[in-house]
């Protein structure tokens, strides 16, 4: 009985249920062909590779938090890497205490920036994160918290539009600016790394490697299917309300503070899920993930990906960052005009992303096809897919039309 | 200007000061005594070459009574054991001095320089002890009977450092005959000073009294003197001499502590003024035109870095690099705003994140083509002579230049962008835009053209305030990057549009921040700082001076 | 149904409001009496503060000083918009606003009465009984052939009429609407006016327009704001008829 309305707002996402089965065949394919696939082989996957994409993966689930927000809603966060690296950095203190006494300077409980900087015991933030459980729920609650108290004091006061963004921006700006402290205790300037394992599994091992991978695409598919129910429920359609018209919004009596806090805060303990899943695999967490350039790169991915969709937001993240490695290492000079570039354009010539590009070129193909088959080519225009999935049947509608005609004036006059 | 004409004389001061020591020569006010006939001098100071000690004195006081510009020199020359005659040709003196090869040899009368002489050609005048110390007590009083008064306060500052008993009469003489206020302070310092080493019990007392709230440092080291303690003894005996110095100690100490809040107020209104340069021109494009220009900030780095280009330009002319520099960057970073206009934002009007990241797009592409042109490292601008330096207020107080130049030309810009907007057709066009856009271009104002030349505007004064942070920072590609976020959280303080709330609202963070620093130091300042403007725009969502009404309306 | 009150039944009673904008008095100690199930019409030149009380009314603007009572129970001044919303006020802009990117049925869910929370929109799901409600009004409003096309796609007379619908879904007790008849033909404007006079059988209507055929023709009670305060009230001829309201309409 569960699944019936999961199946459902599932099966109008048509590319949705693409996107879901292909995140679920490369979550057993990559790592597949990773640890079985001799080294020498054409198909073996290396671990590079495997890491590399398993890093796209986290990103793609940053990417979806802000087009729930950003798409649906119309709030421009640019922090949302402060959630993510808040989550990242849970998850490194937990990594941190699993190294134990194995650290350069032997201390069986002090991480080993602390015993440098002559620190006697562990600060009072750290208890507890010896314990997975407990950093998982501090994974989530840190991000949530903060965004709730943040979006709370925020969307109350209906600070909105550029101004919004700019305070999103002072927040991460002024968190990156106390990480780099030493005495916030959590490694200042070098962050938290030299990890060696997670849950008693060594980081470095191809296995774990391949685990990490395959939790990061289940996550994104479960970040997505979470996130299509929000948008496909009517909660779903009073955020888009929200983005279009504030104020008509409040006047049809939604509380519009308490639906935008929601999501924020659902949205920021989906980016630190992204950032707990990251920092293993890349094994290493700074403040540098606070810099406000970084958010504004999250952005620039769901732009691209072509916001308002979910799918967009995750195929964006994937292709901006496989040009960014691809550039970085070919020509590092161009990244940033490459950057730069794709700002400008995907702004002035792709307001929906390549995904509507994709979606316009197809409906064009469509429709062509259908006028070659002389059938009706009405909706031929690009009003697919964007915000909408319920639609009641046609026929039932045009029935009523016809019977109650006269019901609803007497109705209306009662 | 009272500032600026001030600031020249002791310009001119100092450079003179350094002319003259290369000389090695005390005359400080060359030009200014009146010179006697040779003979005059001539006569003491040939009984000099033979006379004892006891006559020698007597000439000295004789010598000291000429009012010659030479005098100095002479005397000077003999305290230093320096000053000899020619064996060969009578009537001539010389002050011998040690140059690269050999010794030199000024003619006293003449200045003629010689050099390298033999030694052996020349017979030293000598002096005793008791004829130093005239020496010591006529020189000092000579340079305090000058005629000019800059070299009665340099020769009054220097007598501080004296720790001469000698000097106490010579300070009590010219202390009668002087005139200036501020000279007579100085000497009254010193004479206390003196007094409070060498006088009775009861008399050092009494001058340490005096010497409350002097924020010299040499009377400061001077009263600490009193109250070392070593080896469990202090070194100064008398138990009330110690009891007052403490007590004018701790008066000045508070005094210092005071002038270090007011230099604290002064650096806050420095950062307040850059704040302001780089904000303004950011609220006059989101107040006029709703847009937020992300490129703001590599504008200012433009600004700056044409600063560092014109001073390549005219490497030997530094001084006057920066007039030239202020209107190229405002032109240079305009017209890049112009364009940025023309090209991309004019597209995106109405949609206003949309605009937020194209413009950030176009920062980054500005900053690596920076990187790109020059290089990724930091260009060094020189500072013109005329900003180096600082104004001294008092012992514990000097204000730097280069801050002190930037306040005022921040309020110059203030100024003339109000100008601008109140006076010109131009700002009257631009105002109405702000207020009603639709009716505006309906009253024919050509909104296209206005929005462009805004935007170039406020570019422009970006342009400017990086010629102005080229002087306090380092030039390179993310030096716009460290401003934007400040520049925001001003304009979100102040509320867009309103030259009076990013005056106040620059104001106030850049001192907020400066108070906060000594006891939260510079990083914590700024994240609370920070915090207080996030629970600030709580309260006033729109800024303190925000429009209210109908206008305030998206 | 309404609750009766013994003394004077009154849907809406502005009570010396006052507004100020930058030193601009937008409203000047305004007072209005609305019984249940009125309609009335106010008219006034371009600043005589129309808007501006339906913003005070609506909680949008929060007045300087004065108090609106809202069923002879609620002072609306203490409350926000969606609590407004909620308590039975709907309002609609002069410019039509309707969710664009949604489509006409889904504009009309939206502003269906219930589900207000967070939560509750969670796991909302549509009774047969909303969705007859919502064909109802769709029939009402005359955009059943529409009912599955985004609400941006429609002519301006459209959204007009969505954003009605959207009003009257709500059920309000109290309906606030600006200028209706801005950019209707005709035949639309005729229509609007017969669908209000039918409406005000059972809400109470507050009608703010400039178009007087209109006016005319809704046929109730007109109340002349001028400089943010009542300059006259009466049908429309006996207004029409005062030296006051001429010289401002005509110019001094």
């Amino acid at each position: 009985m569960k699944l019936g309305p999961v199946t459902q707002f599932l099966m109008n996402d048509t590319a949705g249920k693409y996107l879901l089965s292909v995140l679920l065949g490369i979550a057993l394919v990559i790592p597949a062909l990773n640890l079985m696939m001799p080294e020498g082989s054409a198909l073996h996957v290396s671990t590079y590779t495997l890491t590399l994409l398993g890093k796209y993966l986290c990103y793609a689930l940053l990417a979806l938090a802000v087009d729930l927000i950003w798409g649906y809603c119309g709030i421009l966060s640019l922090g949302h890497g402060a959630f993510f690296a808040l989550g990242g950095y849970a998850m490194g203190m937990y990594l941190m205490r699993q190294i134990g006494d194995r650290g350069v300077y032997g201390h069986p409980e002090l991480p080993d920036f602390m015993v440098f900087l002559n620190w006697e015991e562990l600060p009072w933030y750290w208890f507890g994160f010896d314990n997975f459980f407990f950093a998982m729920i501090i994974v989530a609650l840190v991000p949530g918290i903060l965004a709730f108290v943040f979006g709370w004091l925020a969307f109350r006061s209906r600070v909105t539009g550029v101004y919004l963004s700019i305070i999103t921006q002072a927040l991460t700006y002024a968190l990156m600016l106390a990480f780099f402290r030493n005495d916030m205790g959590f490694g200042g300037n070098n962050g938290l790394t030299d990890f060696k394992d997670l849950l008693g599994y060594n980081l470095q091992s191809d296995t774990t490697r391949a685990v990490l991978f395959v939790a990061s695409a289940l996550s994104l598919v479960l970040g997505y299917i979470l996130c299509r129910y929000i948008v496909s429920s009517k909660l779903g359609r009073v955020m888009v309300s929200v983005r279009d018209a504030e104020s008509r919004t409040r006047f049809l009596g939604y509380r519009v503070d308490k639906f935008k806090l929601f999501v924020f805060v659902v949205s920021a303990v989906l980016a630190g899920v992204a950032g707990a899943l990251y920092v293993p695999q890349v094994g290493i967490i700074n403040p540098g993930e606070f810099s406000p350039i970084n958010s504004i790169e999250i952005i620039i991915w769901v732009a691209v990906g072509g916001r308002g969709t979910l799918y967009g937001a995750i195929v964006g993240a994937v292709l901006v960052n496989y040009a960014k490695t691809y550039f970085t290492a070919a020509f590092p000079e161009l990244w940033l005009f490459f950057l730069g570039a794709l700002f400008v354009v995907s702004t002035l010539y792709l307001p929906r992303g390549v995904v509507g590009l994709a979606e316009q070129i197809l409906e064009k193909w469509r429709s062509r096809h259908a006028a070659s088959l002389e059938t009706s080519g009405q909706n031929a225009t690009g009003q697919a897919a964007s915000a909408r999935d319920h639609s009641p049947p046609e026929d039932e509608k045009n029935d009523d039309a016809g019977t109650n005609r006269k019901s609803a004036v007497e109705l209306s006059t009662n | 200007m009272r500032m600026s004409s001030v600031w020249l004389k002791r310009l001119l001061h100092v450079t003179a000061v350094m002319t003259l020591l290369t000389v090695n020569t005390f005359m400080i006010a060359r030009e200014s005594l009146a010179a006697v006939p040779d003979e005059e001098l001539l006569a003491p100071m040939a009984e000099l070459k033979s006379a004892n000690f006891s006559k020698k004195a007597q000439l000295v006081v004789d010598l000291s009574n000429i009012e010659d510009e030479r005098v100095l020199l002479i005397l000077k020359g003999m305290l230093g054991g320096d000053l000899y005659y020619s064996k060969q040709s009578a009537d001539s003196f010389f002050v011998l001095s040690s140059g690269e090869s050999g010794y030199l040899a000024q003619n006293v009368l003449t200045a003629e320089m010689l050099s390298d002489i033999s030694k052996r050609d020349y017979k030293k005048i000598s002096v005793n002890n008791s004829l130093r110390r005239l020496l010591r007590e006529t020189l000092a009083s000579l340079q305090l009977r000058s005629p000019n008064v800059e070299t009665r306060i340099d020769a009054a500052r220097a007598m501080m450092k004296s720790d001469d008993e000698s000097n106490i009469k010579p300070l009590r003489q010219a202390l009668q005959a002087e005139e200036s206020a501020s000279v007579k302070k100085l000497l009254a310092v010193s004479e206390s000073m003196l007094v409070a080493r060498y006088g009775s019990s009861h008399e050092r007392v009494d001058a340490i009294g005096r010497l409350k709230g002097e924020l010299y440092p040499e009377v400061r080291s001077l009263l600490a003197g009193f109250l070392i303690e070593r080896d469990g003894a202090f070194l100064e005996a008398d138990s009330d001499v110690r009891k007052a110095a403490a007590e004018a100690l701790a008066s000045i100490e508070d005094l210092v502590a005071f002038n270090k809040g007011v230099e604290n107020v002064y650096f806050g209104i420095s950062l307040g003024a850059v704040l302001l340069l780089a904000a303004v021109g950011l609220s006059i494009t989101f107040g006029v035109m709703g847009v937020i220009n992300m490129a703001h900030g590599e504008m200012i780095m433009l600004g700056a870095y044409t600063t560092f280009v014109i001073q390549q330009l005219m490497p030997n002319h530094i001084d006057y690099s920066l007039l030239v520099a202020v209107p190229a960057a405002f032109l240079v970073s305009g017209l890049v705003g112009v364009i940025i206009e023309r090209g991309v934002i004019r597209h995106l009007y109405g949609r206003p994140l949309e605009t937020l990241l194209a413009t950030f797009g176009i920062s980054l592409i500005l900053q690596q083509a920076v990187r790109t042109i020059f290089s990724p490292l930091n260009q060094s601008v020189s500072t013109p002579s005329w900003m180096s330096g600082s104004l001294e207020i008092n012992g514990a107080l000097s204000l730097t230049y280069n801050r002190l130049y930037i306040i005022i030309f921040s309020l110059m810009v203030l100024f003339a962008l109000a100008m601008l907007l109140r006076k010109t057709l131009f700002g009257l066009q631009m105002r109405a835009v702000t207020q009603n856009r639709r009716m505006a271009s309906s009253m024919g104002i050509r909104t296209g053209w206005l929005d462009a030349l805004t935007f170039g505007l406020g570019s422009g004064i970006a342009g400017i305030a990086g010629v102005a942070l080229s002087q306090l920072t380092n030039v390179g590609p993310n030096l716009g990057q460290a401003y934007i976020i400040d520049s925001f959280m001003v304009v979100v303080f102040g509320g867009v549009g309103n030259l009076v709330g990013t005056f106040v609202g620059a104001m106030s963070l850049g001192i907020a921040n400066k108070m906060m620093e000594p006891f939260a130091g510079a990083v914590l300042a700024k994240i609370l700082v920070l915090v207080v403007i996030i629970l600030f725009i709580q309260k006033y969502p729109r800024g303190m001076f925000a429009l209210k009404g109908r206008a305030a309306e998206d | 149904m309404q609750a009766k009150h013994i003394s004077q039944p009154s849907i809406l009673y502005l009570n010396g409001v006052s507004v100020s904008f930058d030193g601009f008095k937008a409203l000047n100690s305004l007072s209005l009496d609305l019984r249940p199930g009125e309609l009335r019409a106010i008219i006034g030149p371009n600043g005589a503060g129309k808007t501006t009380m339906m913003d005070v009314i609506t909680g949008k603007t929060r007045p300087d000083e004065g108090e609106v009572i809202f069923n002879n129970r609620v002072d609306l001044t203490q409350h926000d918009e969606a609590a407004i919303a909620n308590m039975g006020v709907g309002r609609k802009f002069q410019k039509p606003t309707v969710i664009e990117s949604l489509t006409v049925f889904e504009n009309l869910e939206l502003a269906l009465a219930g589900g207000r929370s967070v939560l509750a929109s969670l796991f909302h799901k549509l009774g047969a009984r909303q969705k007859e409600r919502i064909d109802e009004i769709l029939v009402l409003v005359d955009l059943v052939q529409r009912s599955d096309e985004l609400a941006g796609a429609l002519s301006h007379g459209q959204k007009q009429w969505l954003e009605i619908g959207m009003l009257l879904i709500q059920e309000p007790e109290l309906l606030l609407i600006d200028e209706p008849a801005a950019g209707m033909t005709d035949v639309e404007t005729e229509k609007t006016a017969e669908l209000f006079k039918e409406v005000s059988k059972k809400h109470s209507l507050v009608v703010v327009e400039h178009d007087m055929d209109f006016v005319r023709a809704l046929e109730c009670k007109v109340t002349v704001l001028h400089e943010g305060r009542v300059l006259a009230e009466g049908s429309l001829d006996q207004v029409q008829k005062n030296e006051q309201v001429i010289e401002v309409y005509l110019g001094r």
